[in-house]
């Protein structure tokens, strides 16, 4: 029998493959994000200093939206021809799955803001006045926050009516502090007037807390029929 | 236990009424704010009251995820429900106080902040009752009150600290009460508890009603497919 870690990194591999065939997720995300940035940008003069203020939470928003297309599909691809439920009949334990598609949607979502980041320096003509490594650990911390609960709530609600707008309203609620560190340790950063520490301390410990919870209550989830 | 309802139902009525003298009476008039202070006596037992049925929904979720009991699914439904109103009470009657007391609707102050944010929490949770399948519905939404009530103190935490970065009016006073007014506030609370807690077991009485004349029906469709298929 395979090792739980065999079954997580050939699961992961797996959607890798899919995903670079097809591209369908990552093509989707980066033109949503670019169109949150066009349209918050006219509500806005960007370029002005105090958009530095609100830069970090114009750019997590656009993340979030984007982070919500990635995790919407990632659980539908496996409920074509039954592949979810051959997993749930089969001796593999579910958290491989689920560590599997939270890595996943963790790398598609860092891949998305690699991307979408230069963009956003160059709309905004943004520069960190703080140190600007710790916007590094913000976005892993962050990206984290919303991959992992995202892909436990995607999990709940596939067999839910209207299951595409079920994610959001019960993501976004349970991601407002993790949000808030984000957006607030990303102004804190750009603008270099306070130290971002709390919120990574908090990012972290919120990481910390709901992957535990996740991952314990994710096969209750999965097998919940 | 059937006539322990009706007779709690005129005992919450008479402290009800009770409750309401002494708040719009009896209690002495505030002195910077004057009459208005007195939605005081409703604001804050609501507050006390949804904090106190959302931790028996946390409490009723936990046990179903253990013992899997359908009466703590039912009561972690209608303790949700009953929750939401009077947390939507609380996000009422704050902005009619704040209005008139300092002159704006909202503000995005800490107390009323995460109490917006357990609200959302909380609907959502209904909506997830509401939206998902019945056969999974009560592992499900256990699964996401518990999850909610673990983000309950991170809420707490990180307003508190986004307020004390950027300090906004409190709302609602702080400071020593006069001690009749604290006897005021908790003859309220009593009486919204009893209030709550008659509510909580009417809807638990429809709901569990609800279930049994549903499984009635599944098992009677069963016995008709059986009995046609002899």
């Amino acid at each position: 029998m395979t090792a739980p870690t065999g079954i997580t990194r050939f699961t992961l591999l797996k959607d890798l493959r899919l995903e670079w065939r097809s591209k369908d997720a990552i093509n989707s995300m980066l033109f949503f994000s670019l169109l949150v940035v066009v349209v918050f940008s006219f509500s806005f003069d960007p370029t002005a200093e105090e958009s530095r203020q609100i830069a970090g939470g114009l750019v997590w928003v656009a993340f979030l939206f984007a982070a919500v297309v990635a995790l919407n599909q990632t659980w539908a691809r496996e409920l074509r021809n039954q592949v979810l439920d051959a997993y749930r009949v089969s001796p593999a334990p579910a958290n491989s799955l689920f560590v599997a598609k939270v890595l996943g949607n963790f790398i598609f979502v860092s891949v998305l803001e690699a991307l979408m980041t230069p963009l956003f320096i160059a709309f905004y003509r943004l520069r960190a006045l703080g140190p600007a490594w710790q916007l590094l650990l913000v976005a892993a911390l962050g990206t984290w926050a919303l991959v992992v609960n995202g892909t436990f709530f995607a999990a709940m609600s596939l067999r839910t009516r209207s299951r595409e707008i079920m994610l959001p309203l019960l993501l976004f609620p349970i991601a407002i502090p993790a949000l808030l560190a984000m957006v607030q340790a990303t102004a804190s950063i750009l603008t270099g007037e306070t130290s971002a520490r709390f919120w990574l301390v908090l990012l972290a410990t919120y990481d910390l807390v709901f992957t535990t919870v996740c991952l314990l209550l994710f096969e209750t989830v999965l097998n919940a029929e | 236990m059937k006539k322990a309802f009706p007779i709690l139902g005129i005992v919450t009525a008479l402290l009800l009424s009770y409750a309401l003298y002494l708040a719009l009476v009896w209690a002495p008039t505030e002195k910077t704010m004057g009459d208005v202070q007195r939605i005081f006596y409703y604001h804050v037992p609501s507050a006390w009251t949804a904090f106190i049925l959302f931790f028996v929904n946390f409490g009723a979720s936990v046990y179903y995820l253990i013992k899997r009991c359908q009466t703590a699914d039912i009561v972690a439904l209608v303790a949700a429900e009953v929750g939401v109103v009077f947390c939507t009470v609380v996000l009422v009657t704050g902005p009619i106080w704040a209005r008139p007391v300092w002159g704006i609707w909202w503000t995005w102050d800490m107390r009323l902040t995460s109490t917006l944010v357990l609200w959302l929490i909380y609907v959502s949770y209904l909506f997830l009752r509401r939206f998902s399948s019945s056969g999974e519905t009560p592992v499900l939404a256990a699964a996401l009150a518990v999850l909610g009530a673990l983000c309950v103190p991170f809420v707490y935490f990180s307003i508190w600290f986004f307020r004390t970065q950027h300090p906004q009016p409190v709302m609602g006073g702080g400071g020593s009460i006069d001690p009749r007014m604290l006897h005021v506030l908790l003859i309220n609370w009593l009486a919204f508890s009893c209030f709550a807690f008659l509510v909580c077991w009417s809807r638990f009485r429809l709901e569990k009603l609800q279930r049994d004349v549903d499984e009635a029906h599944a098992m009677e469709s069963l016995r008709d497919t059986q009995g046609s298929r002899k």
